[in-house]
């Protein structure tokens, strides 16, 4: 589903203005006047290019030959050619190169019936002379030189022209005044979690949508509470704000999509009391390529993909969604990860990775690809545990840091992620254990006794009721479902402690944990 | 400068309140239960209070507090009941 731009967008051609030069003429555009491009030779340079330079007595050839010649420039004053007083016709605005599909200077277009028919890039003394017929073209100039970027491919003409050709961005624009700081603007309007945002200029999200192919017009998600659109350009919009670069949009857009799936629950999640908020664990090779940290500090600050891909997520969901804390979110107590709480699983693991496998491939995303998972989860608590030597003693650690969360004579409501570091998985690899042994031995030692988790037992209120239970009641009842821990591997080198996040209402009657193949580009 | 609305750009629908209940006698009240623990407690006790005054009172229950009331039950609730009260229990 795409939606649809309620004005209508430039035709490109009739906005290109190009104005006439000549050395002694000032380099003034004219807006507005609009001139097909006759047919004939087409150089396009700019001033700074050696290149263009080097070329500038074979365009004073050109200049004598029967053939029309018309020489754009990118920017002006062009001296090299001035001096050999060339005319020039100024690309205003760069629409023309744009138009022209130019990306190098200089660049040899032949133009015949109003279409480019040949085209040498850079400078290319044969190509040069086969397109121009002139057979002693560029003599004593070098066979080959390569040119140099066009500037309509360089930040902002290359955003500019590319919302052009889109006619204009999709979403609403608002101005702010001469006198207003836009930081402090974007405050004043509700946009923000309570941190600085970068202001959403539409030449920063035209930047930002470079990261993926996907249509700024697709809906991604109509985010609950308020079931706002949530396109790919809105993302955008938020991943800006966020502090992300391009290259993070194909995670952020996932994590959306993951996060307003019917088995997230994110309408549930986000009006809750309790603490939680979405976690992002993403693994593949995505995570390696833009840079995210899975070893010291993991689930902490200092990594930029960490921690804004997460706050991008969280800022889309509040502004498309309309969550705001003391609106529809009641957290009573809520948790900084609800600011960004994202990292990556350390899939480089030095005895045996493929023996282990990642999350995703856990959850059924094909091994090499990159996926994001969303949890509904806590901040993250520690567990200690600096004597086990064997994995059987430090499961029992592991599985006691489990039993805390939500309560300790609570079970089966909250799932949980179980985050491994390396010196406690140095532990289990040694001794061979597999993911599903892990699993099996901590859900085995969270078989939980009734008669210490009932309501009252330990003289504590809080705990199982008892008359709730089928009759006879079971001695044991496990703590967790058996789909309700996940497991990931994350850390530095040193420290033989782990983490559990706590979840929030677990299997369907509340949140489902959701994984997803990330969209790359190529 | 102009900046890009980050937000859904909606504006709500402003609507009338439903016509308020002129008494109890013959009302027909639903409470909804939504599923947390010890609302039942709450709403047995406001259903007490209620038939005391003459109203007829239906029970429902979400499936889950943690979801949307499913639109099949807030239709019925709508169809069967002149006022509803809902149990936010924590």
């Amino acid at each position: 589903m795409k939606i649809r731009r309620g004005q209508g967008g430039s035709d490109g051609w009739s906005a290109v203005s190009c104005s006439a030069m000549s050395p002694s003429a000032p380099a003034t555009a004219q807006p507005g006047d609009a001139q097909p491009l006759a047919d004939g030779w087409v150089v396009v340079v700019k001033s700074d290019c050696p290149t263009c330079s080097l070329v500038a007595g074979a365009l004073q050839r050109l200049q004598r030959a029967p053939e029309p010649l018309q020489v754009v420039a990118q920017d002006h004053p062009i001296g090299f050619l001035d001096e050999l007083g060339i005319p020039t016709a100024l690309d205003h605005e760069l629409l023309l190169s744009h138009r022209l599909e130019v990306d190098t200077v200089p660049t040899l277009l032949v133009r015949r019936g109003g279409d480019s028919v040949g085209r040498a890039v850079g400078w290319n003394r044969a190509e040069w002379r086969r397109l121009t017929g002139i057979e002693d073209l560029g003599e004593g100039l070098p066979e080959q030189r390569p040119g140099c970027g066009a500037l309509n491919l360089q930040s902002p003409h290359a955003e500019r022209l590319a919302l052009l050709d889109r006619g204009g961005p999709l979403a609403r624009s608002v101005e702010i005044g001469d006198e207003e700081d836009p930081i402090e603007a974007c405050f004043r309007r509700g946009w923000s979690d309570g941190l600085p945002v970068v202001p959403p200029t539409a030449e920063r999200v035209q930047r930002m949508l470079g990261g993926t192919r996907r249509d700024p017009a697709e809906v991604l998600a109509r985010v609950a509470p308020d079931y706002g659109v949530c396109t790919v350009e809105k993302a955008a919009i938020n991943a800006v704000m966020a502090g992300c670069l391009p290259e993070y949009l194909p995670i952020v857009l996932t994590a959306i999509e993951a996060a307003c799936s019917e088995p997230f629950n994110w309408h549930g999640l986000a009006a809750t009391t309790y603490f939680s908020g979405p976690v992002v664990v993403v693994n593949g090779p995505v995570a390696s390529r833009i840079g995210m940290n899975s070893g010291v500090n993991a689930l902490g600050q200092g990594n930029r993909a960490n921690s804004t891909i997460g706050r991008a997520l969280q800022l889309t969901l509040r502004n498309v969604g309309g969550v705001v804390p003391g609106g529809i979110d009641r957290a009573t107590l809520g948790n900084p990860g609800k600011l960004s709480l994202c990292f990556t699983e350390n899939e480089d693991w030095r005895d045996d990775p493929a023996a282990w496998g990642s999350l995703a491939a856990e959850r059924g995303v094909e091994a090499g690809r990159s996926a994001v998972t969303l949890f509904a989860g806590e901040g993250p608590r520690g567990i200690v545990d600096q004597l086990s030597r064997t994995p059987e003693s430090l499961a029992w650690s592991l599985a006691a840091g489990l039993r805390s969360v939500a309560h300790p004579k609570l079970v089966l409501g909250f799932d949980a992620l179980l985050v491994l570091s390396p010196e406690h998985c140095r532990v289990i690899d040694q001794a061979g254990w597999s993911r599903a042994r892990l699993r099996g031995e901590l859900l085995e030692r969270l078989q939980l006794p009734l008669a210490e988790i009932e309501r009252g037992a330990g003289g504590c209120a809080e705990g199982v009721a008892k008359d709730r239970l089928p009759d006879p009641a079971p001695e044991k009842l496990p703590k967790l479902r058996p789909d309700a821990l996940l497991l990931a591997r994350a850390g530095g080198g040193a420290g033989l402690f782990s983490a559990v996040l706590g979840g929030w209402v677990g299997g369907s009657t509340g949140s489902i944990p959701v994984t997803r193949a990330v969209e790359e580009l190529g | 400068m102009q900046l890009l609305d980050p937000t859904h750009e909606l504006r709500p629908a402003a609507r009338p309140r439903a016509r308020r209940i002129a008494g109890l006698e013959g009302t027909t009240v639903g409470l909804l239960d939504i599923s947390k623990p010890r609302g039942d407690v709450f709403l047995d006790r406001l259903q007490a209070l209620l038939e005391q005054r003459g109203a007829r009172v239906e029970r429902f229950r979400k499936p889950t507090f943690t979801r949307n009331a499913p639109p099949d039950l807030r239709r019925e609730i709508a169809e069967r009941c002149h006022a509803v009260v809902e149990a936010l229990a924590d």
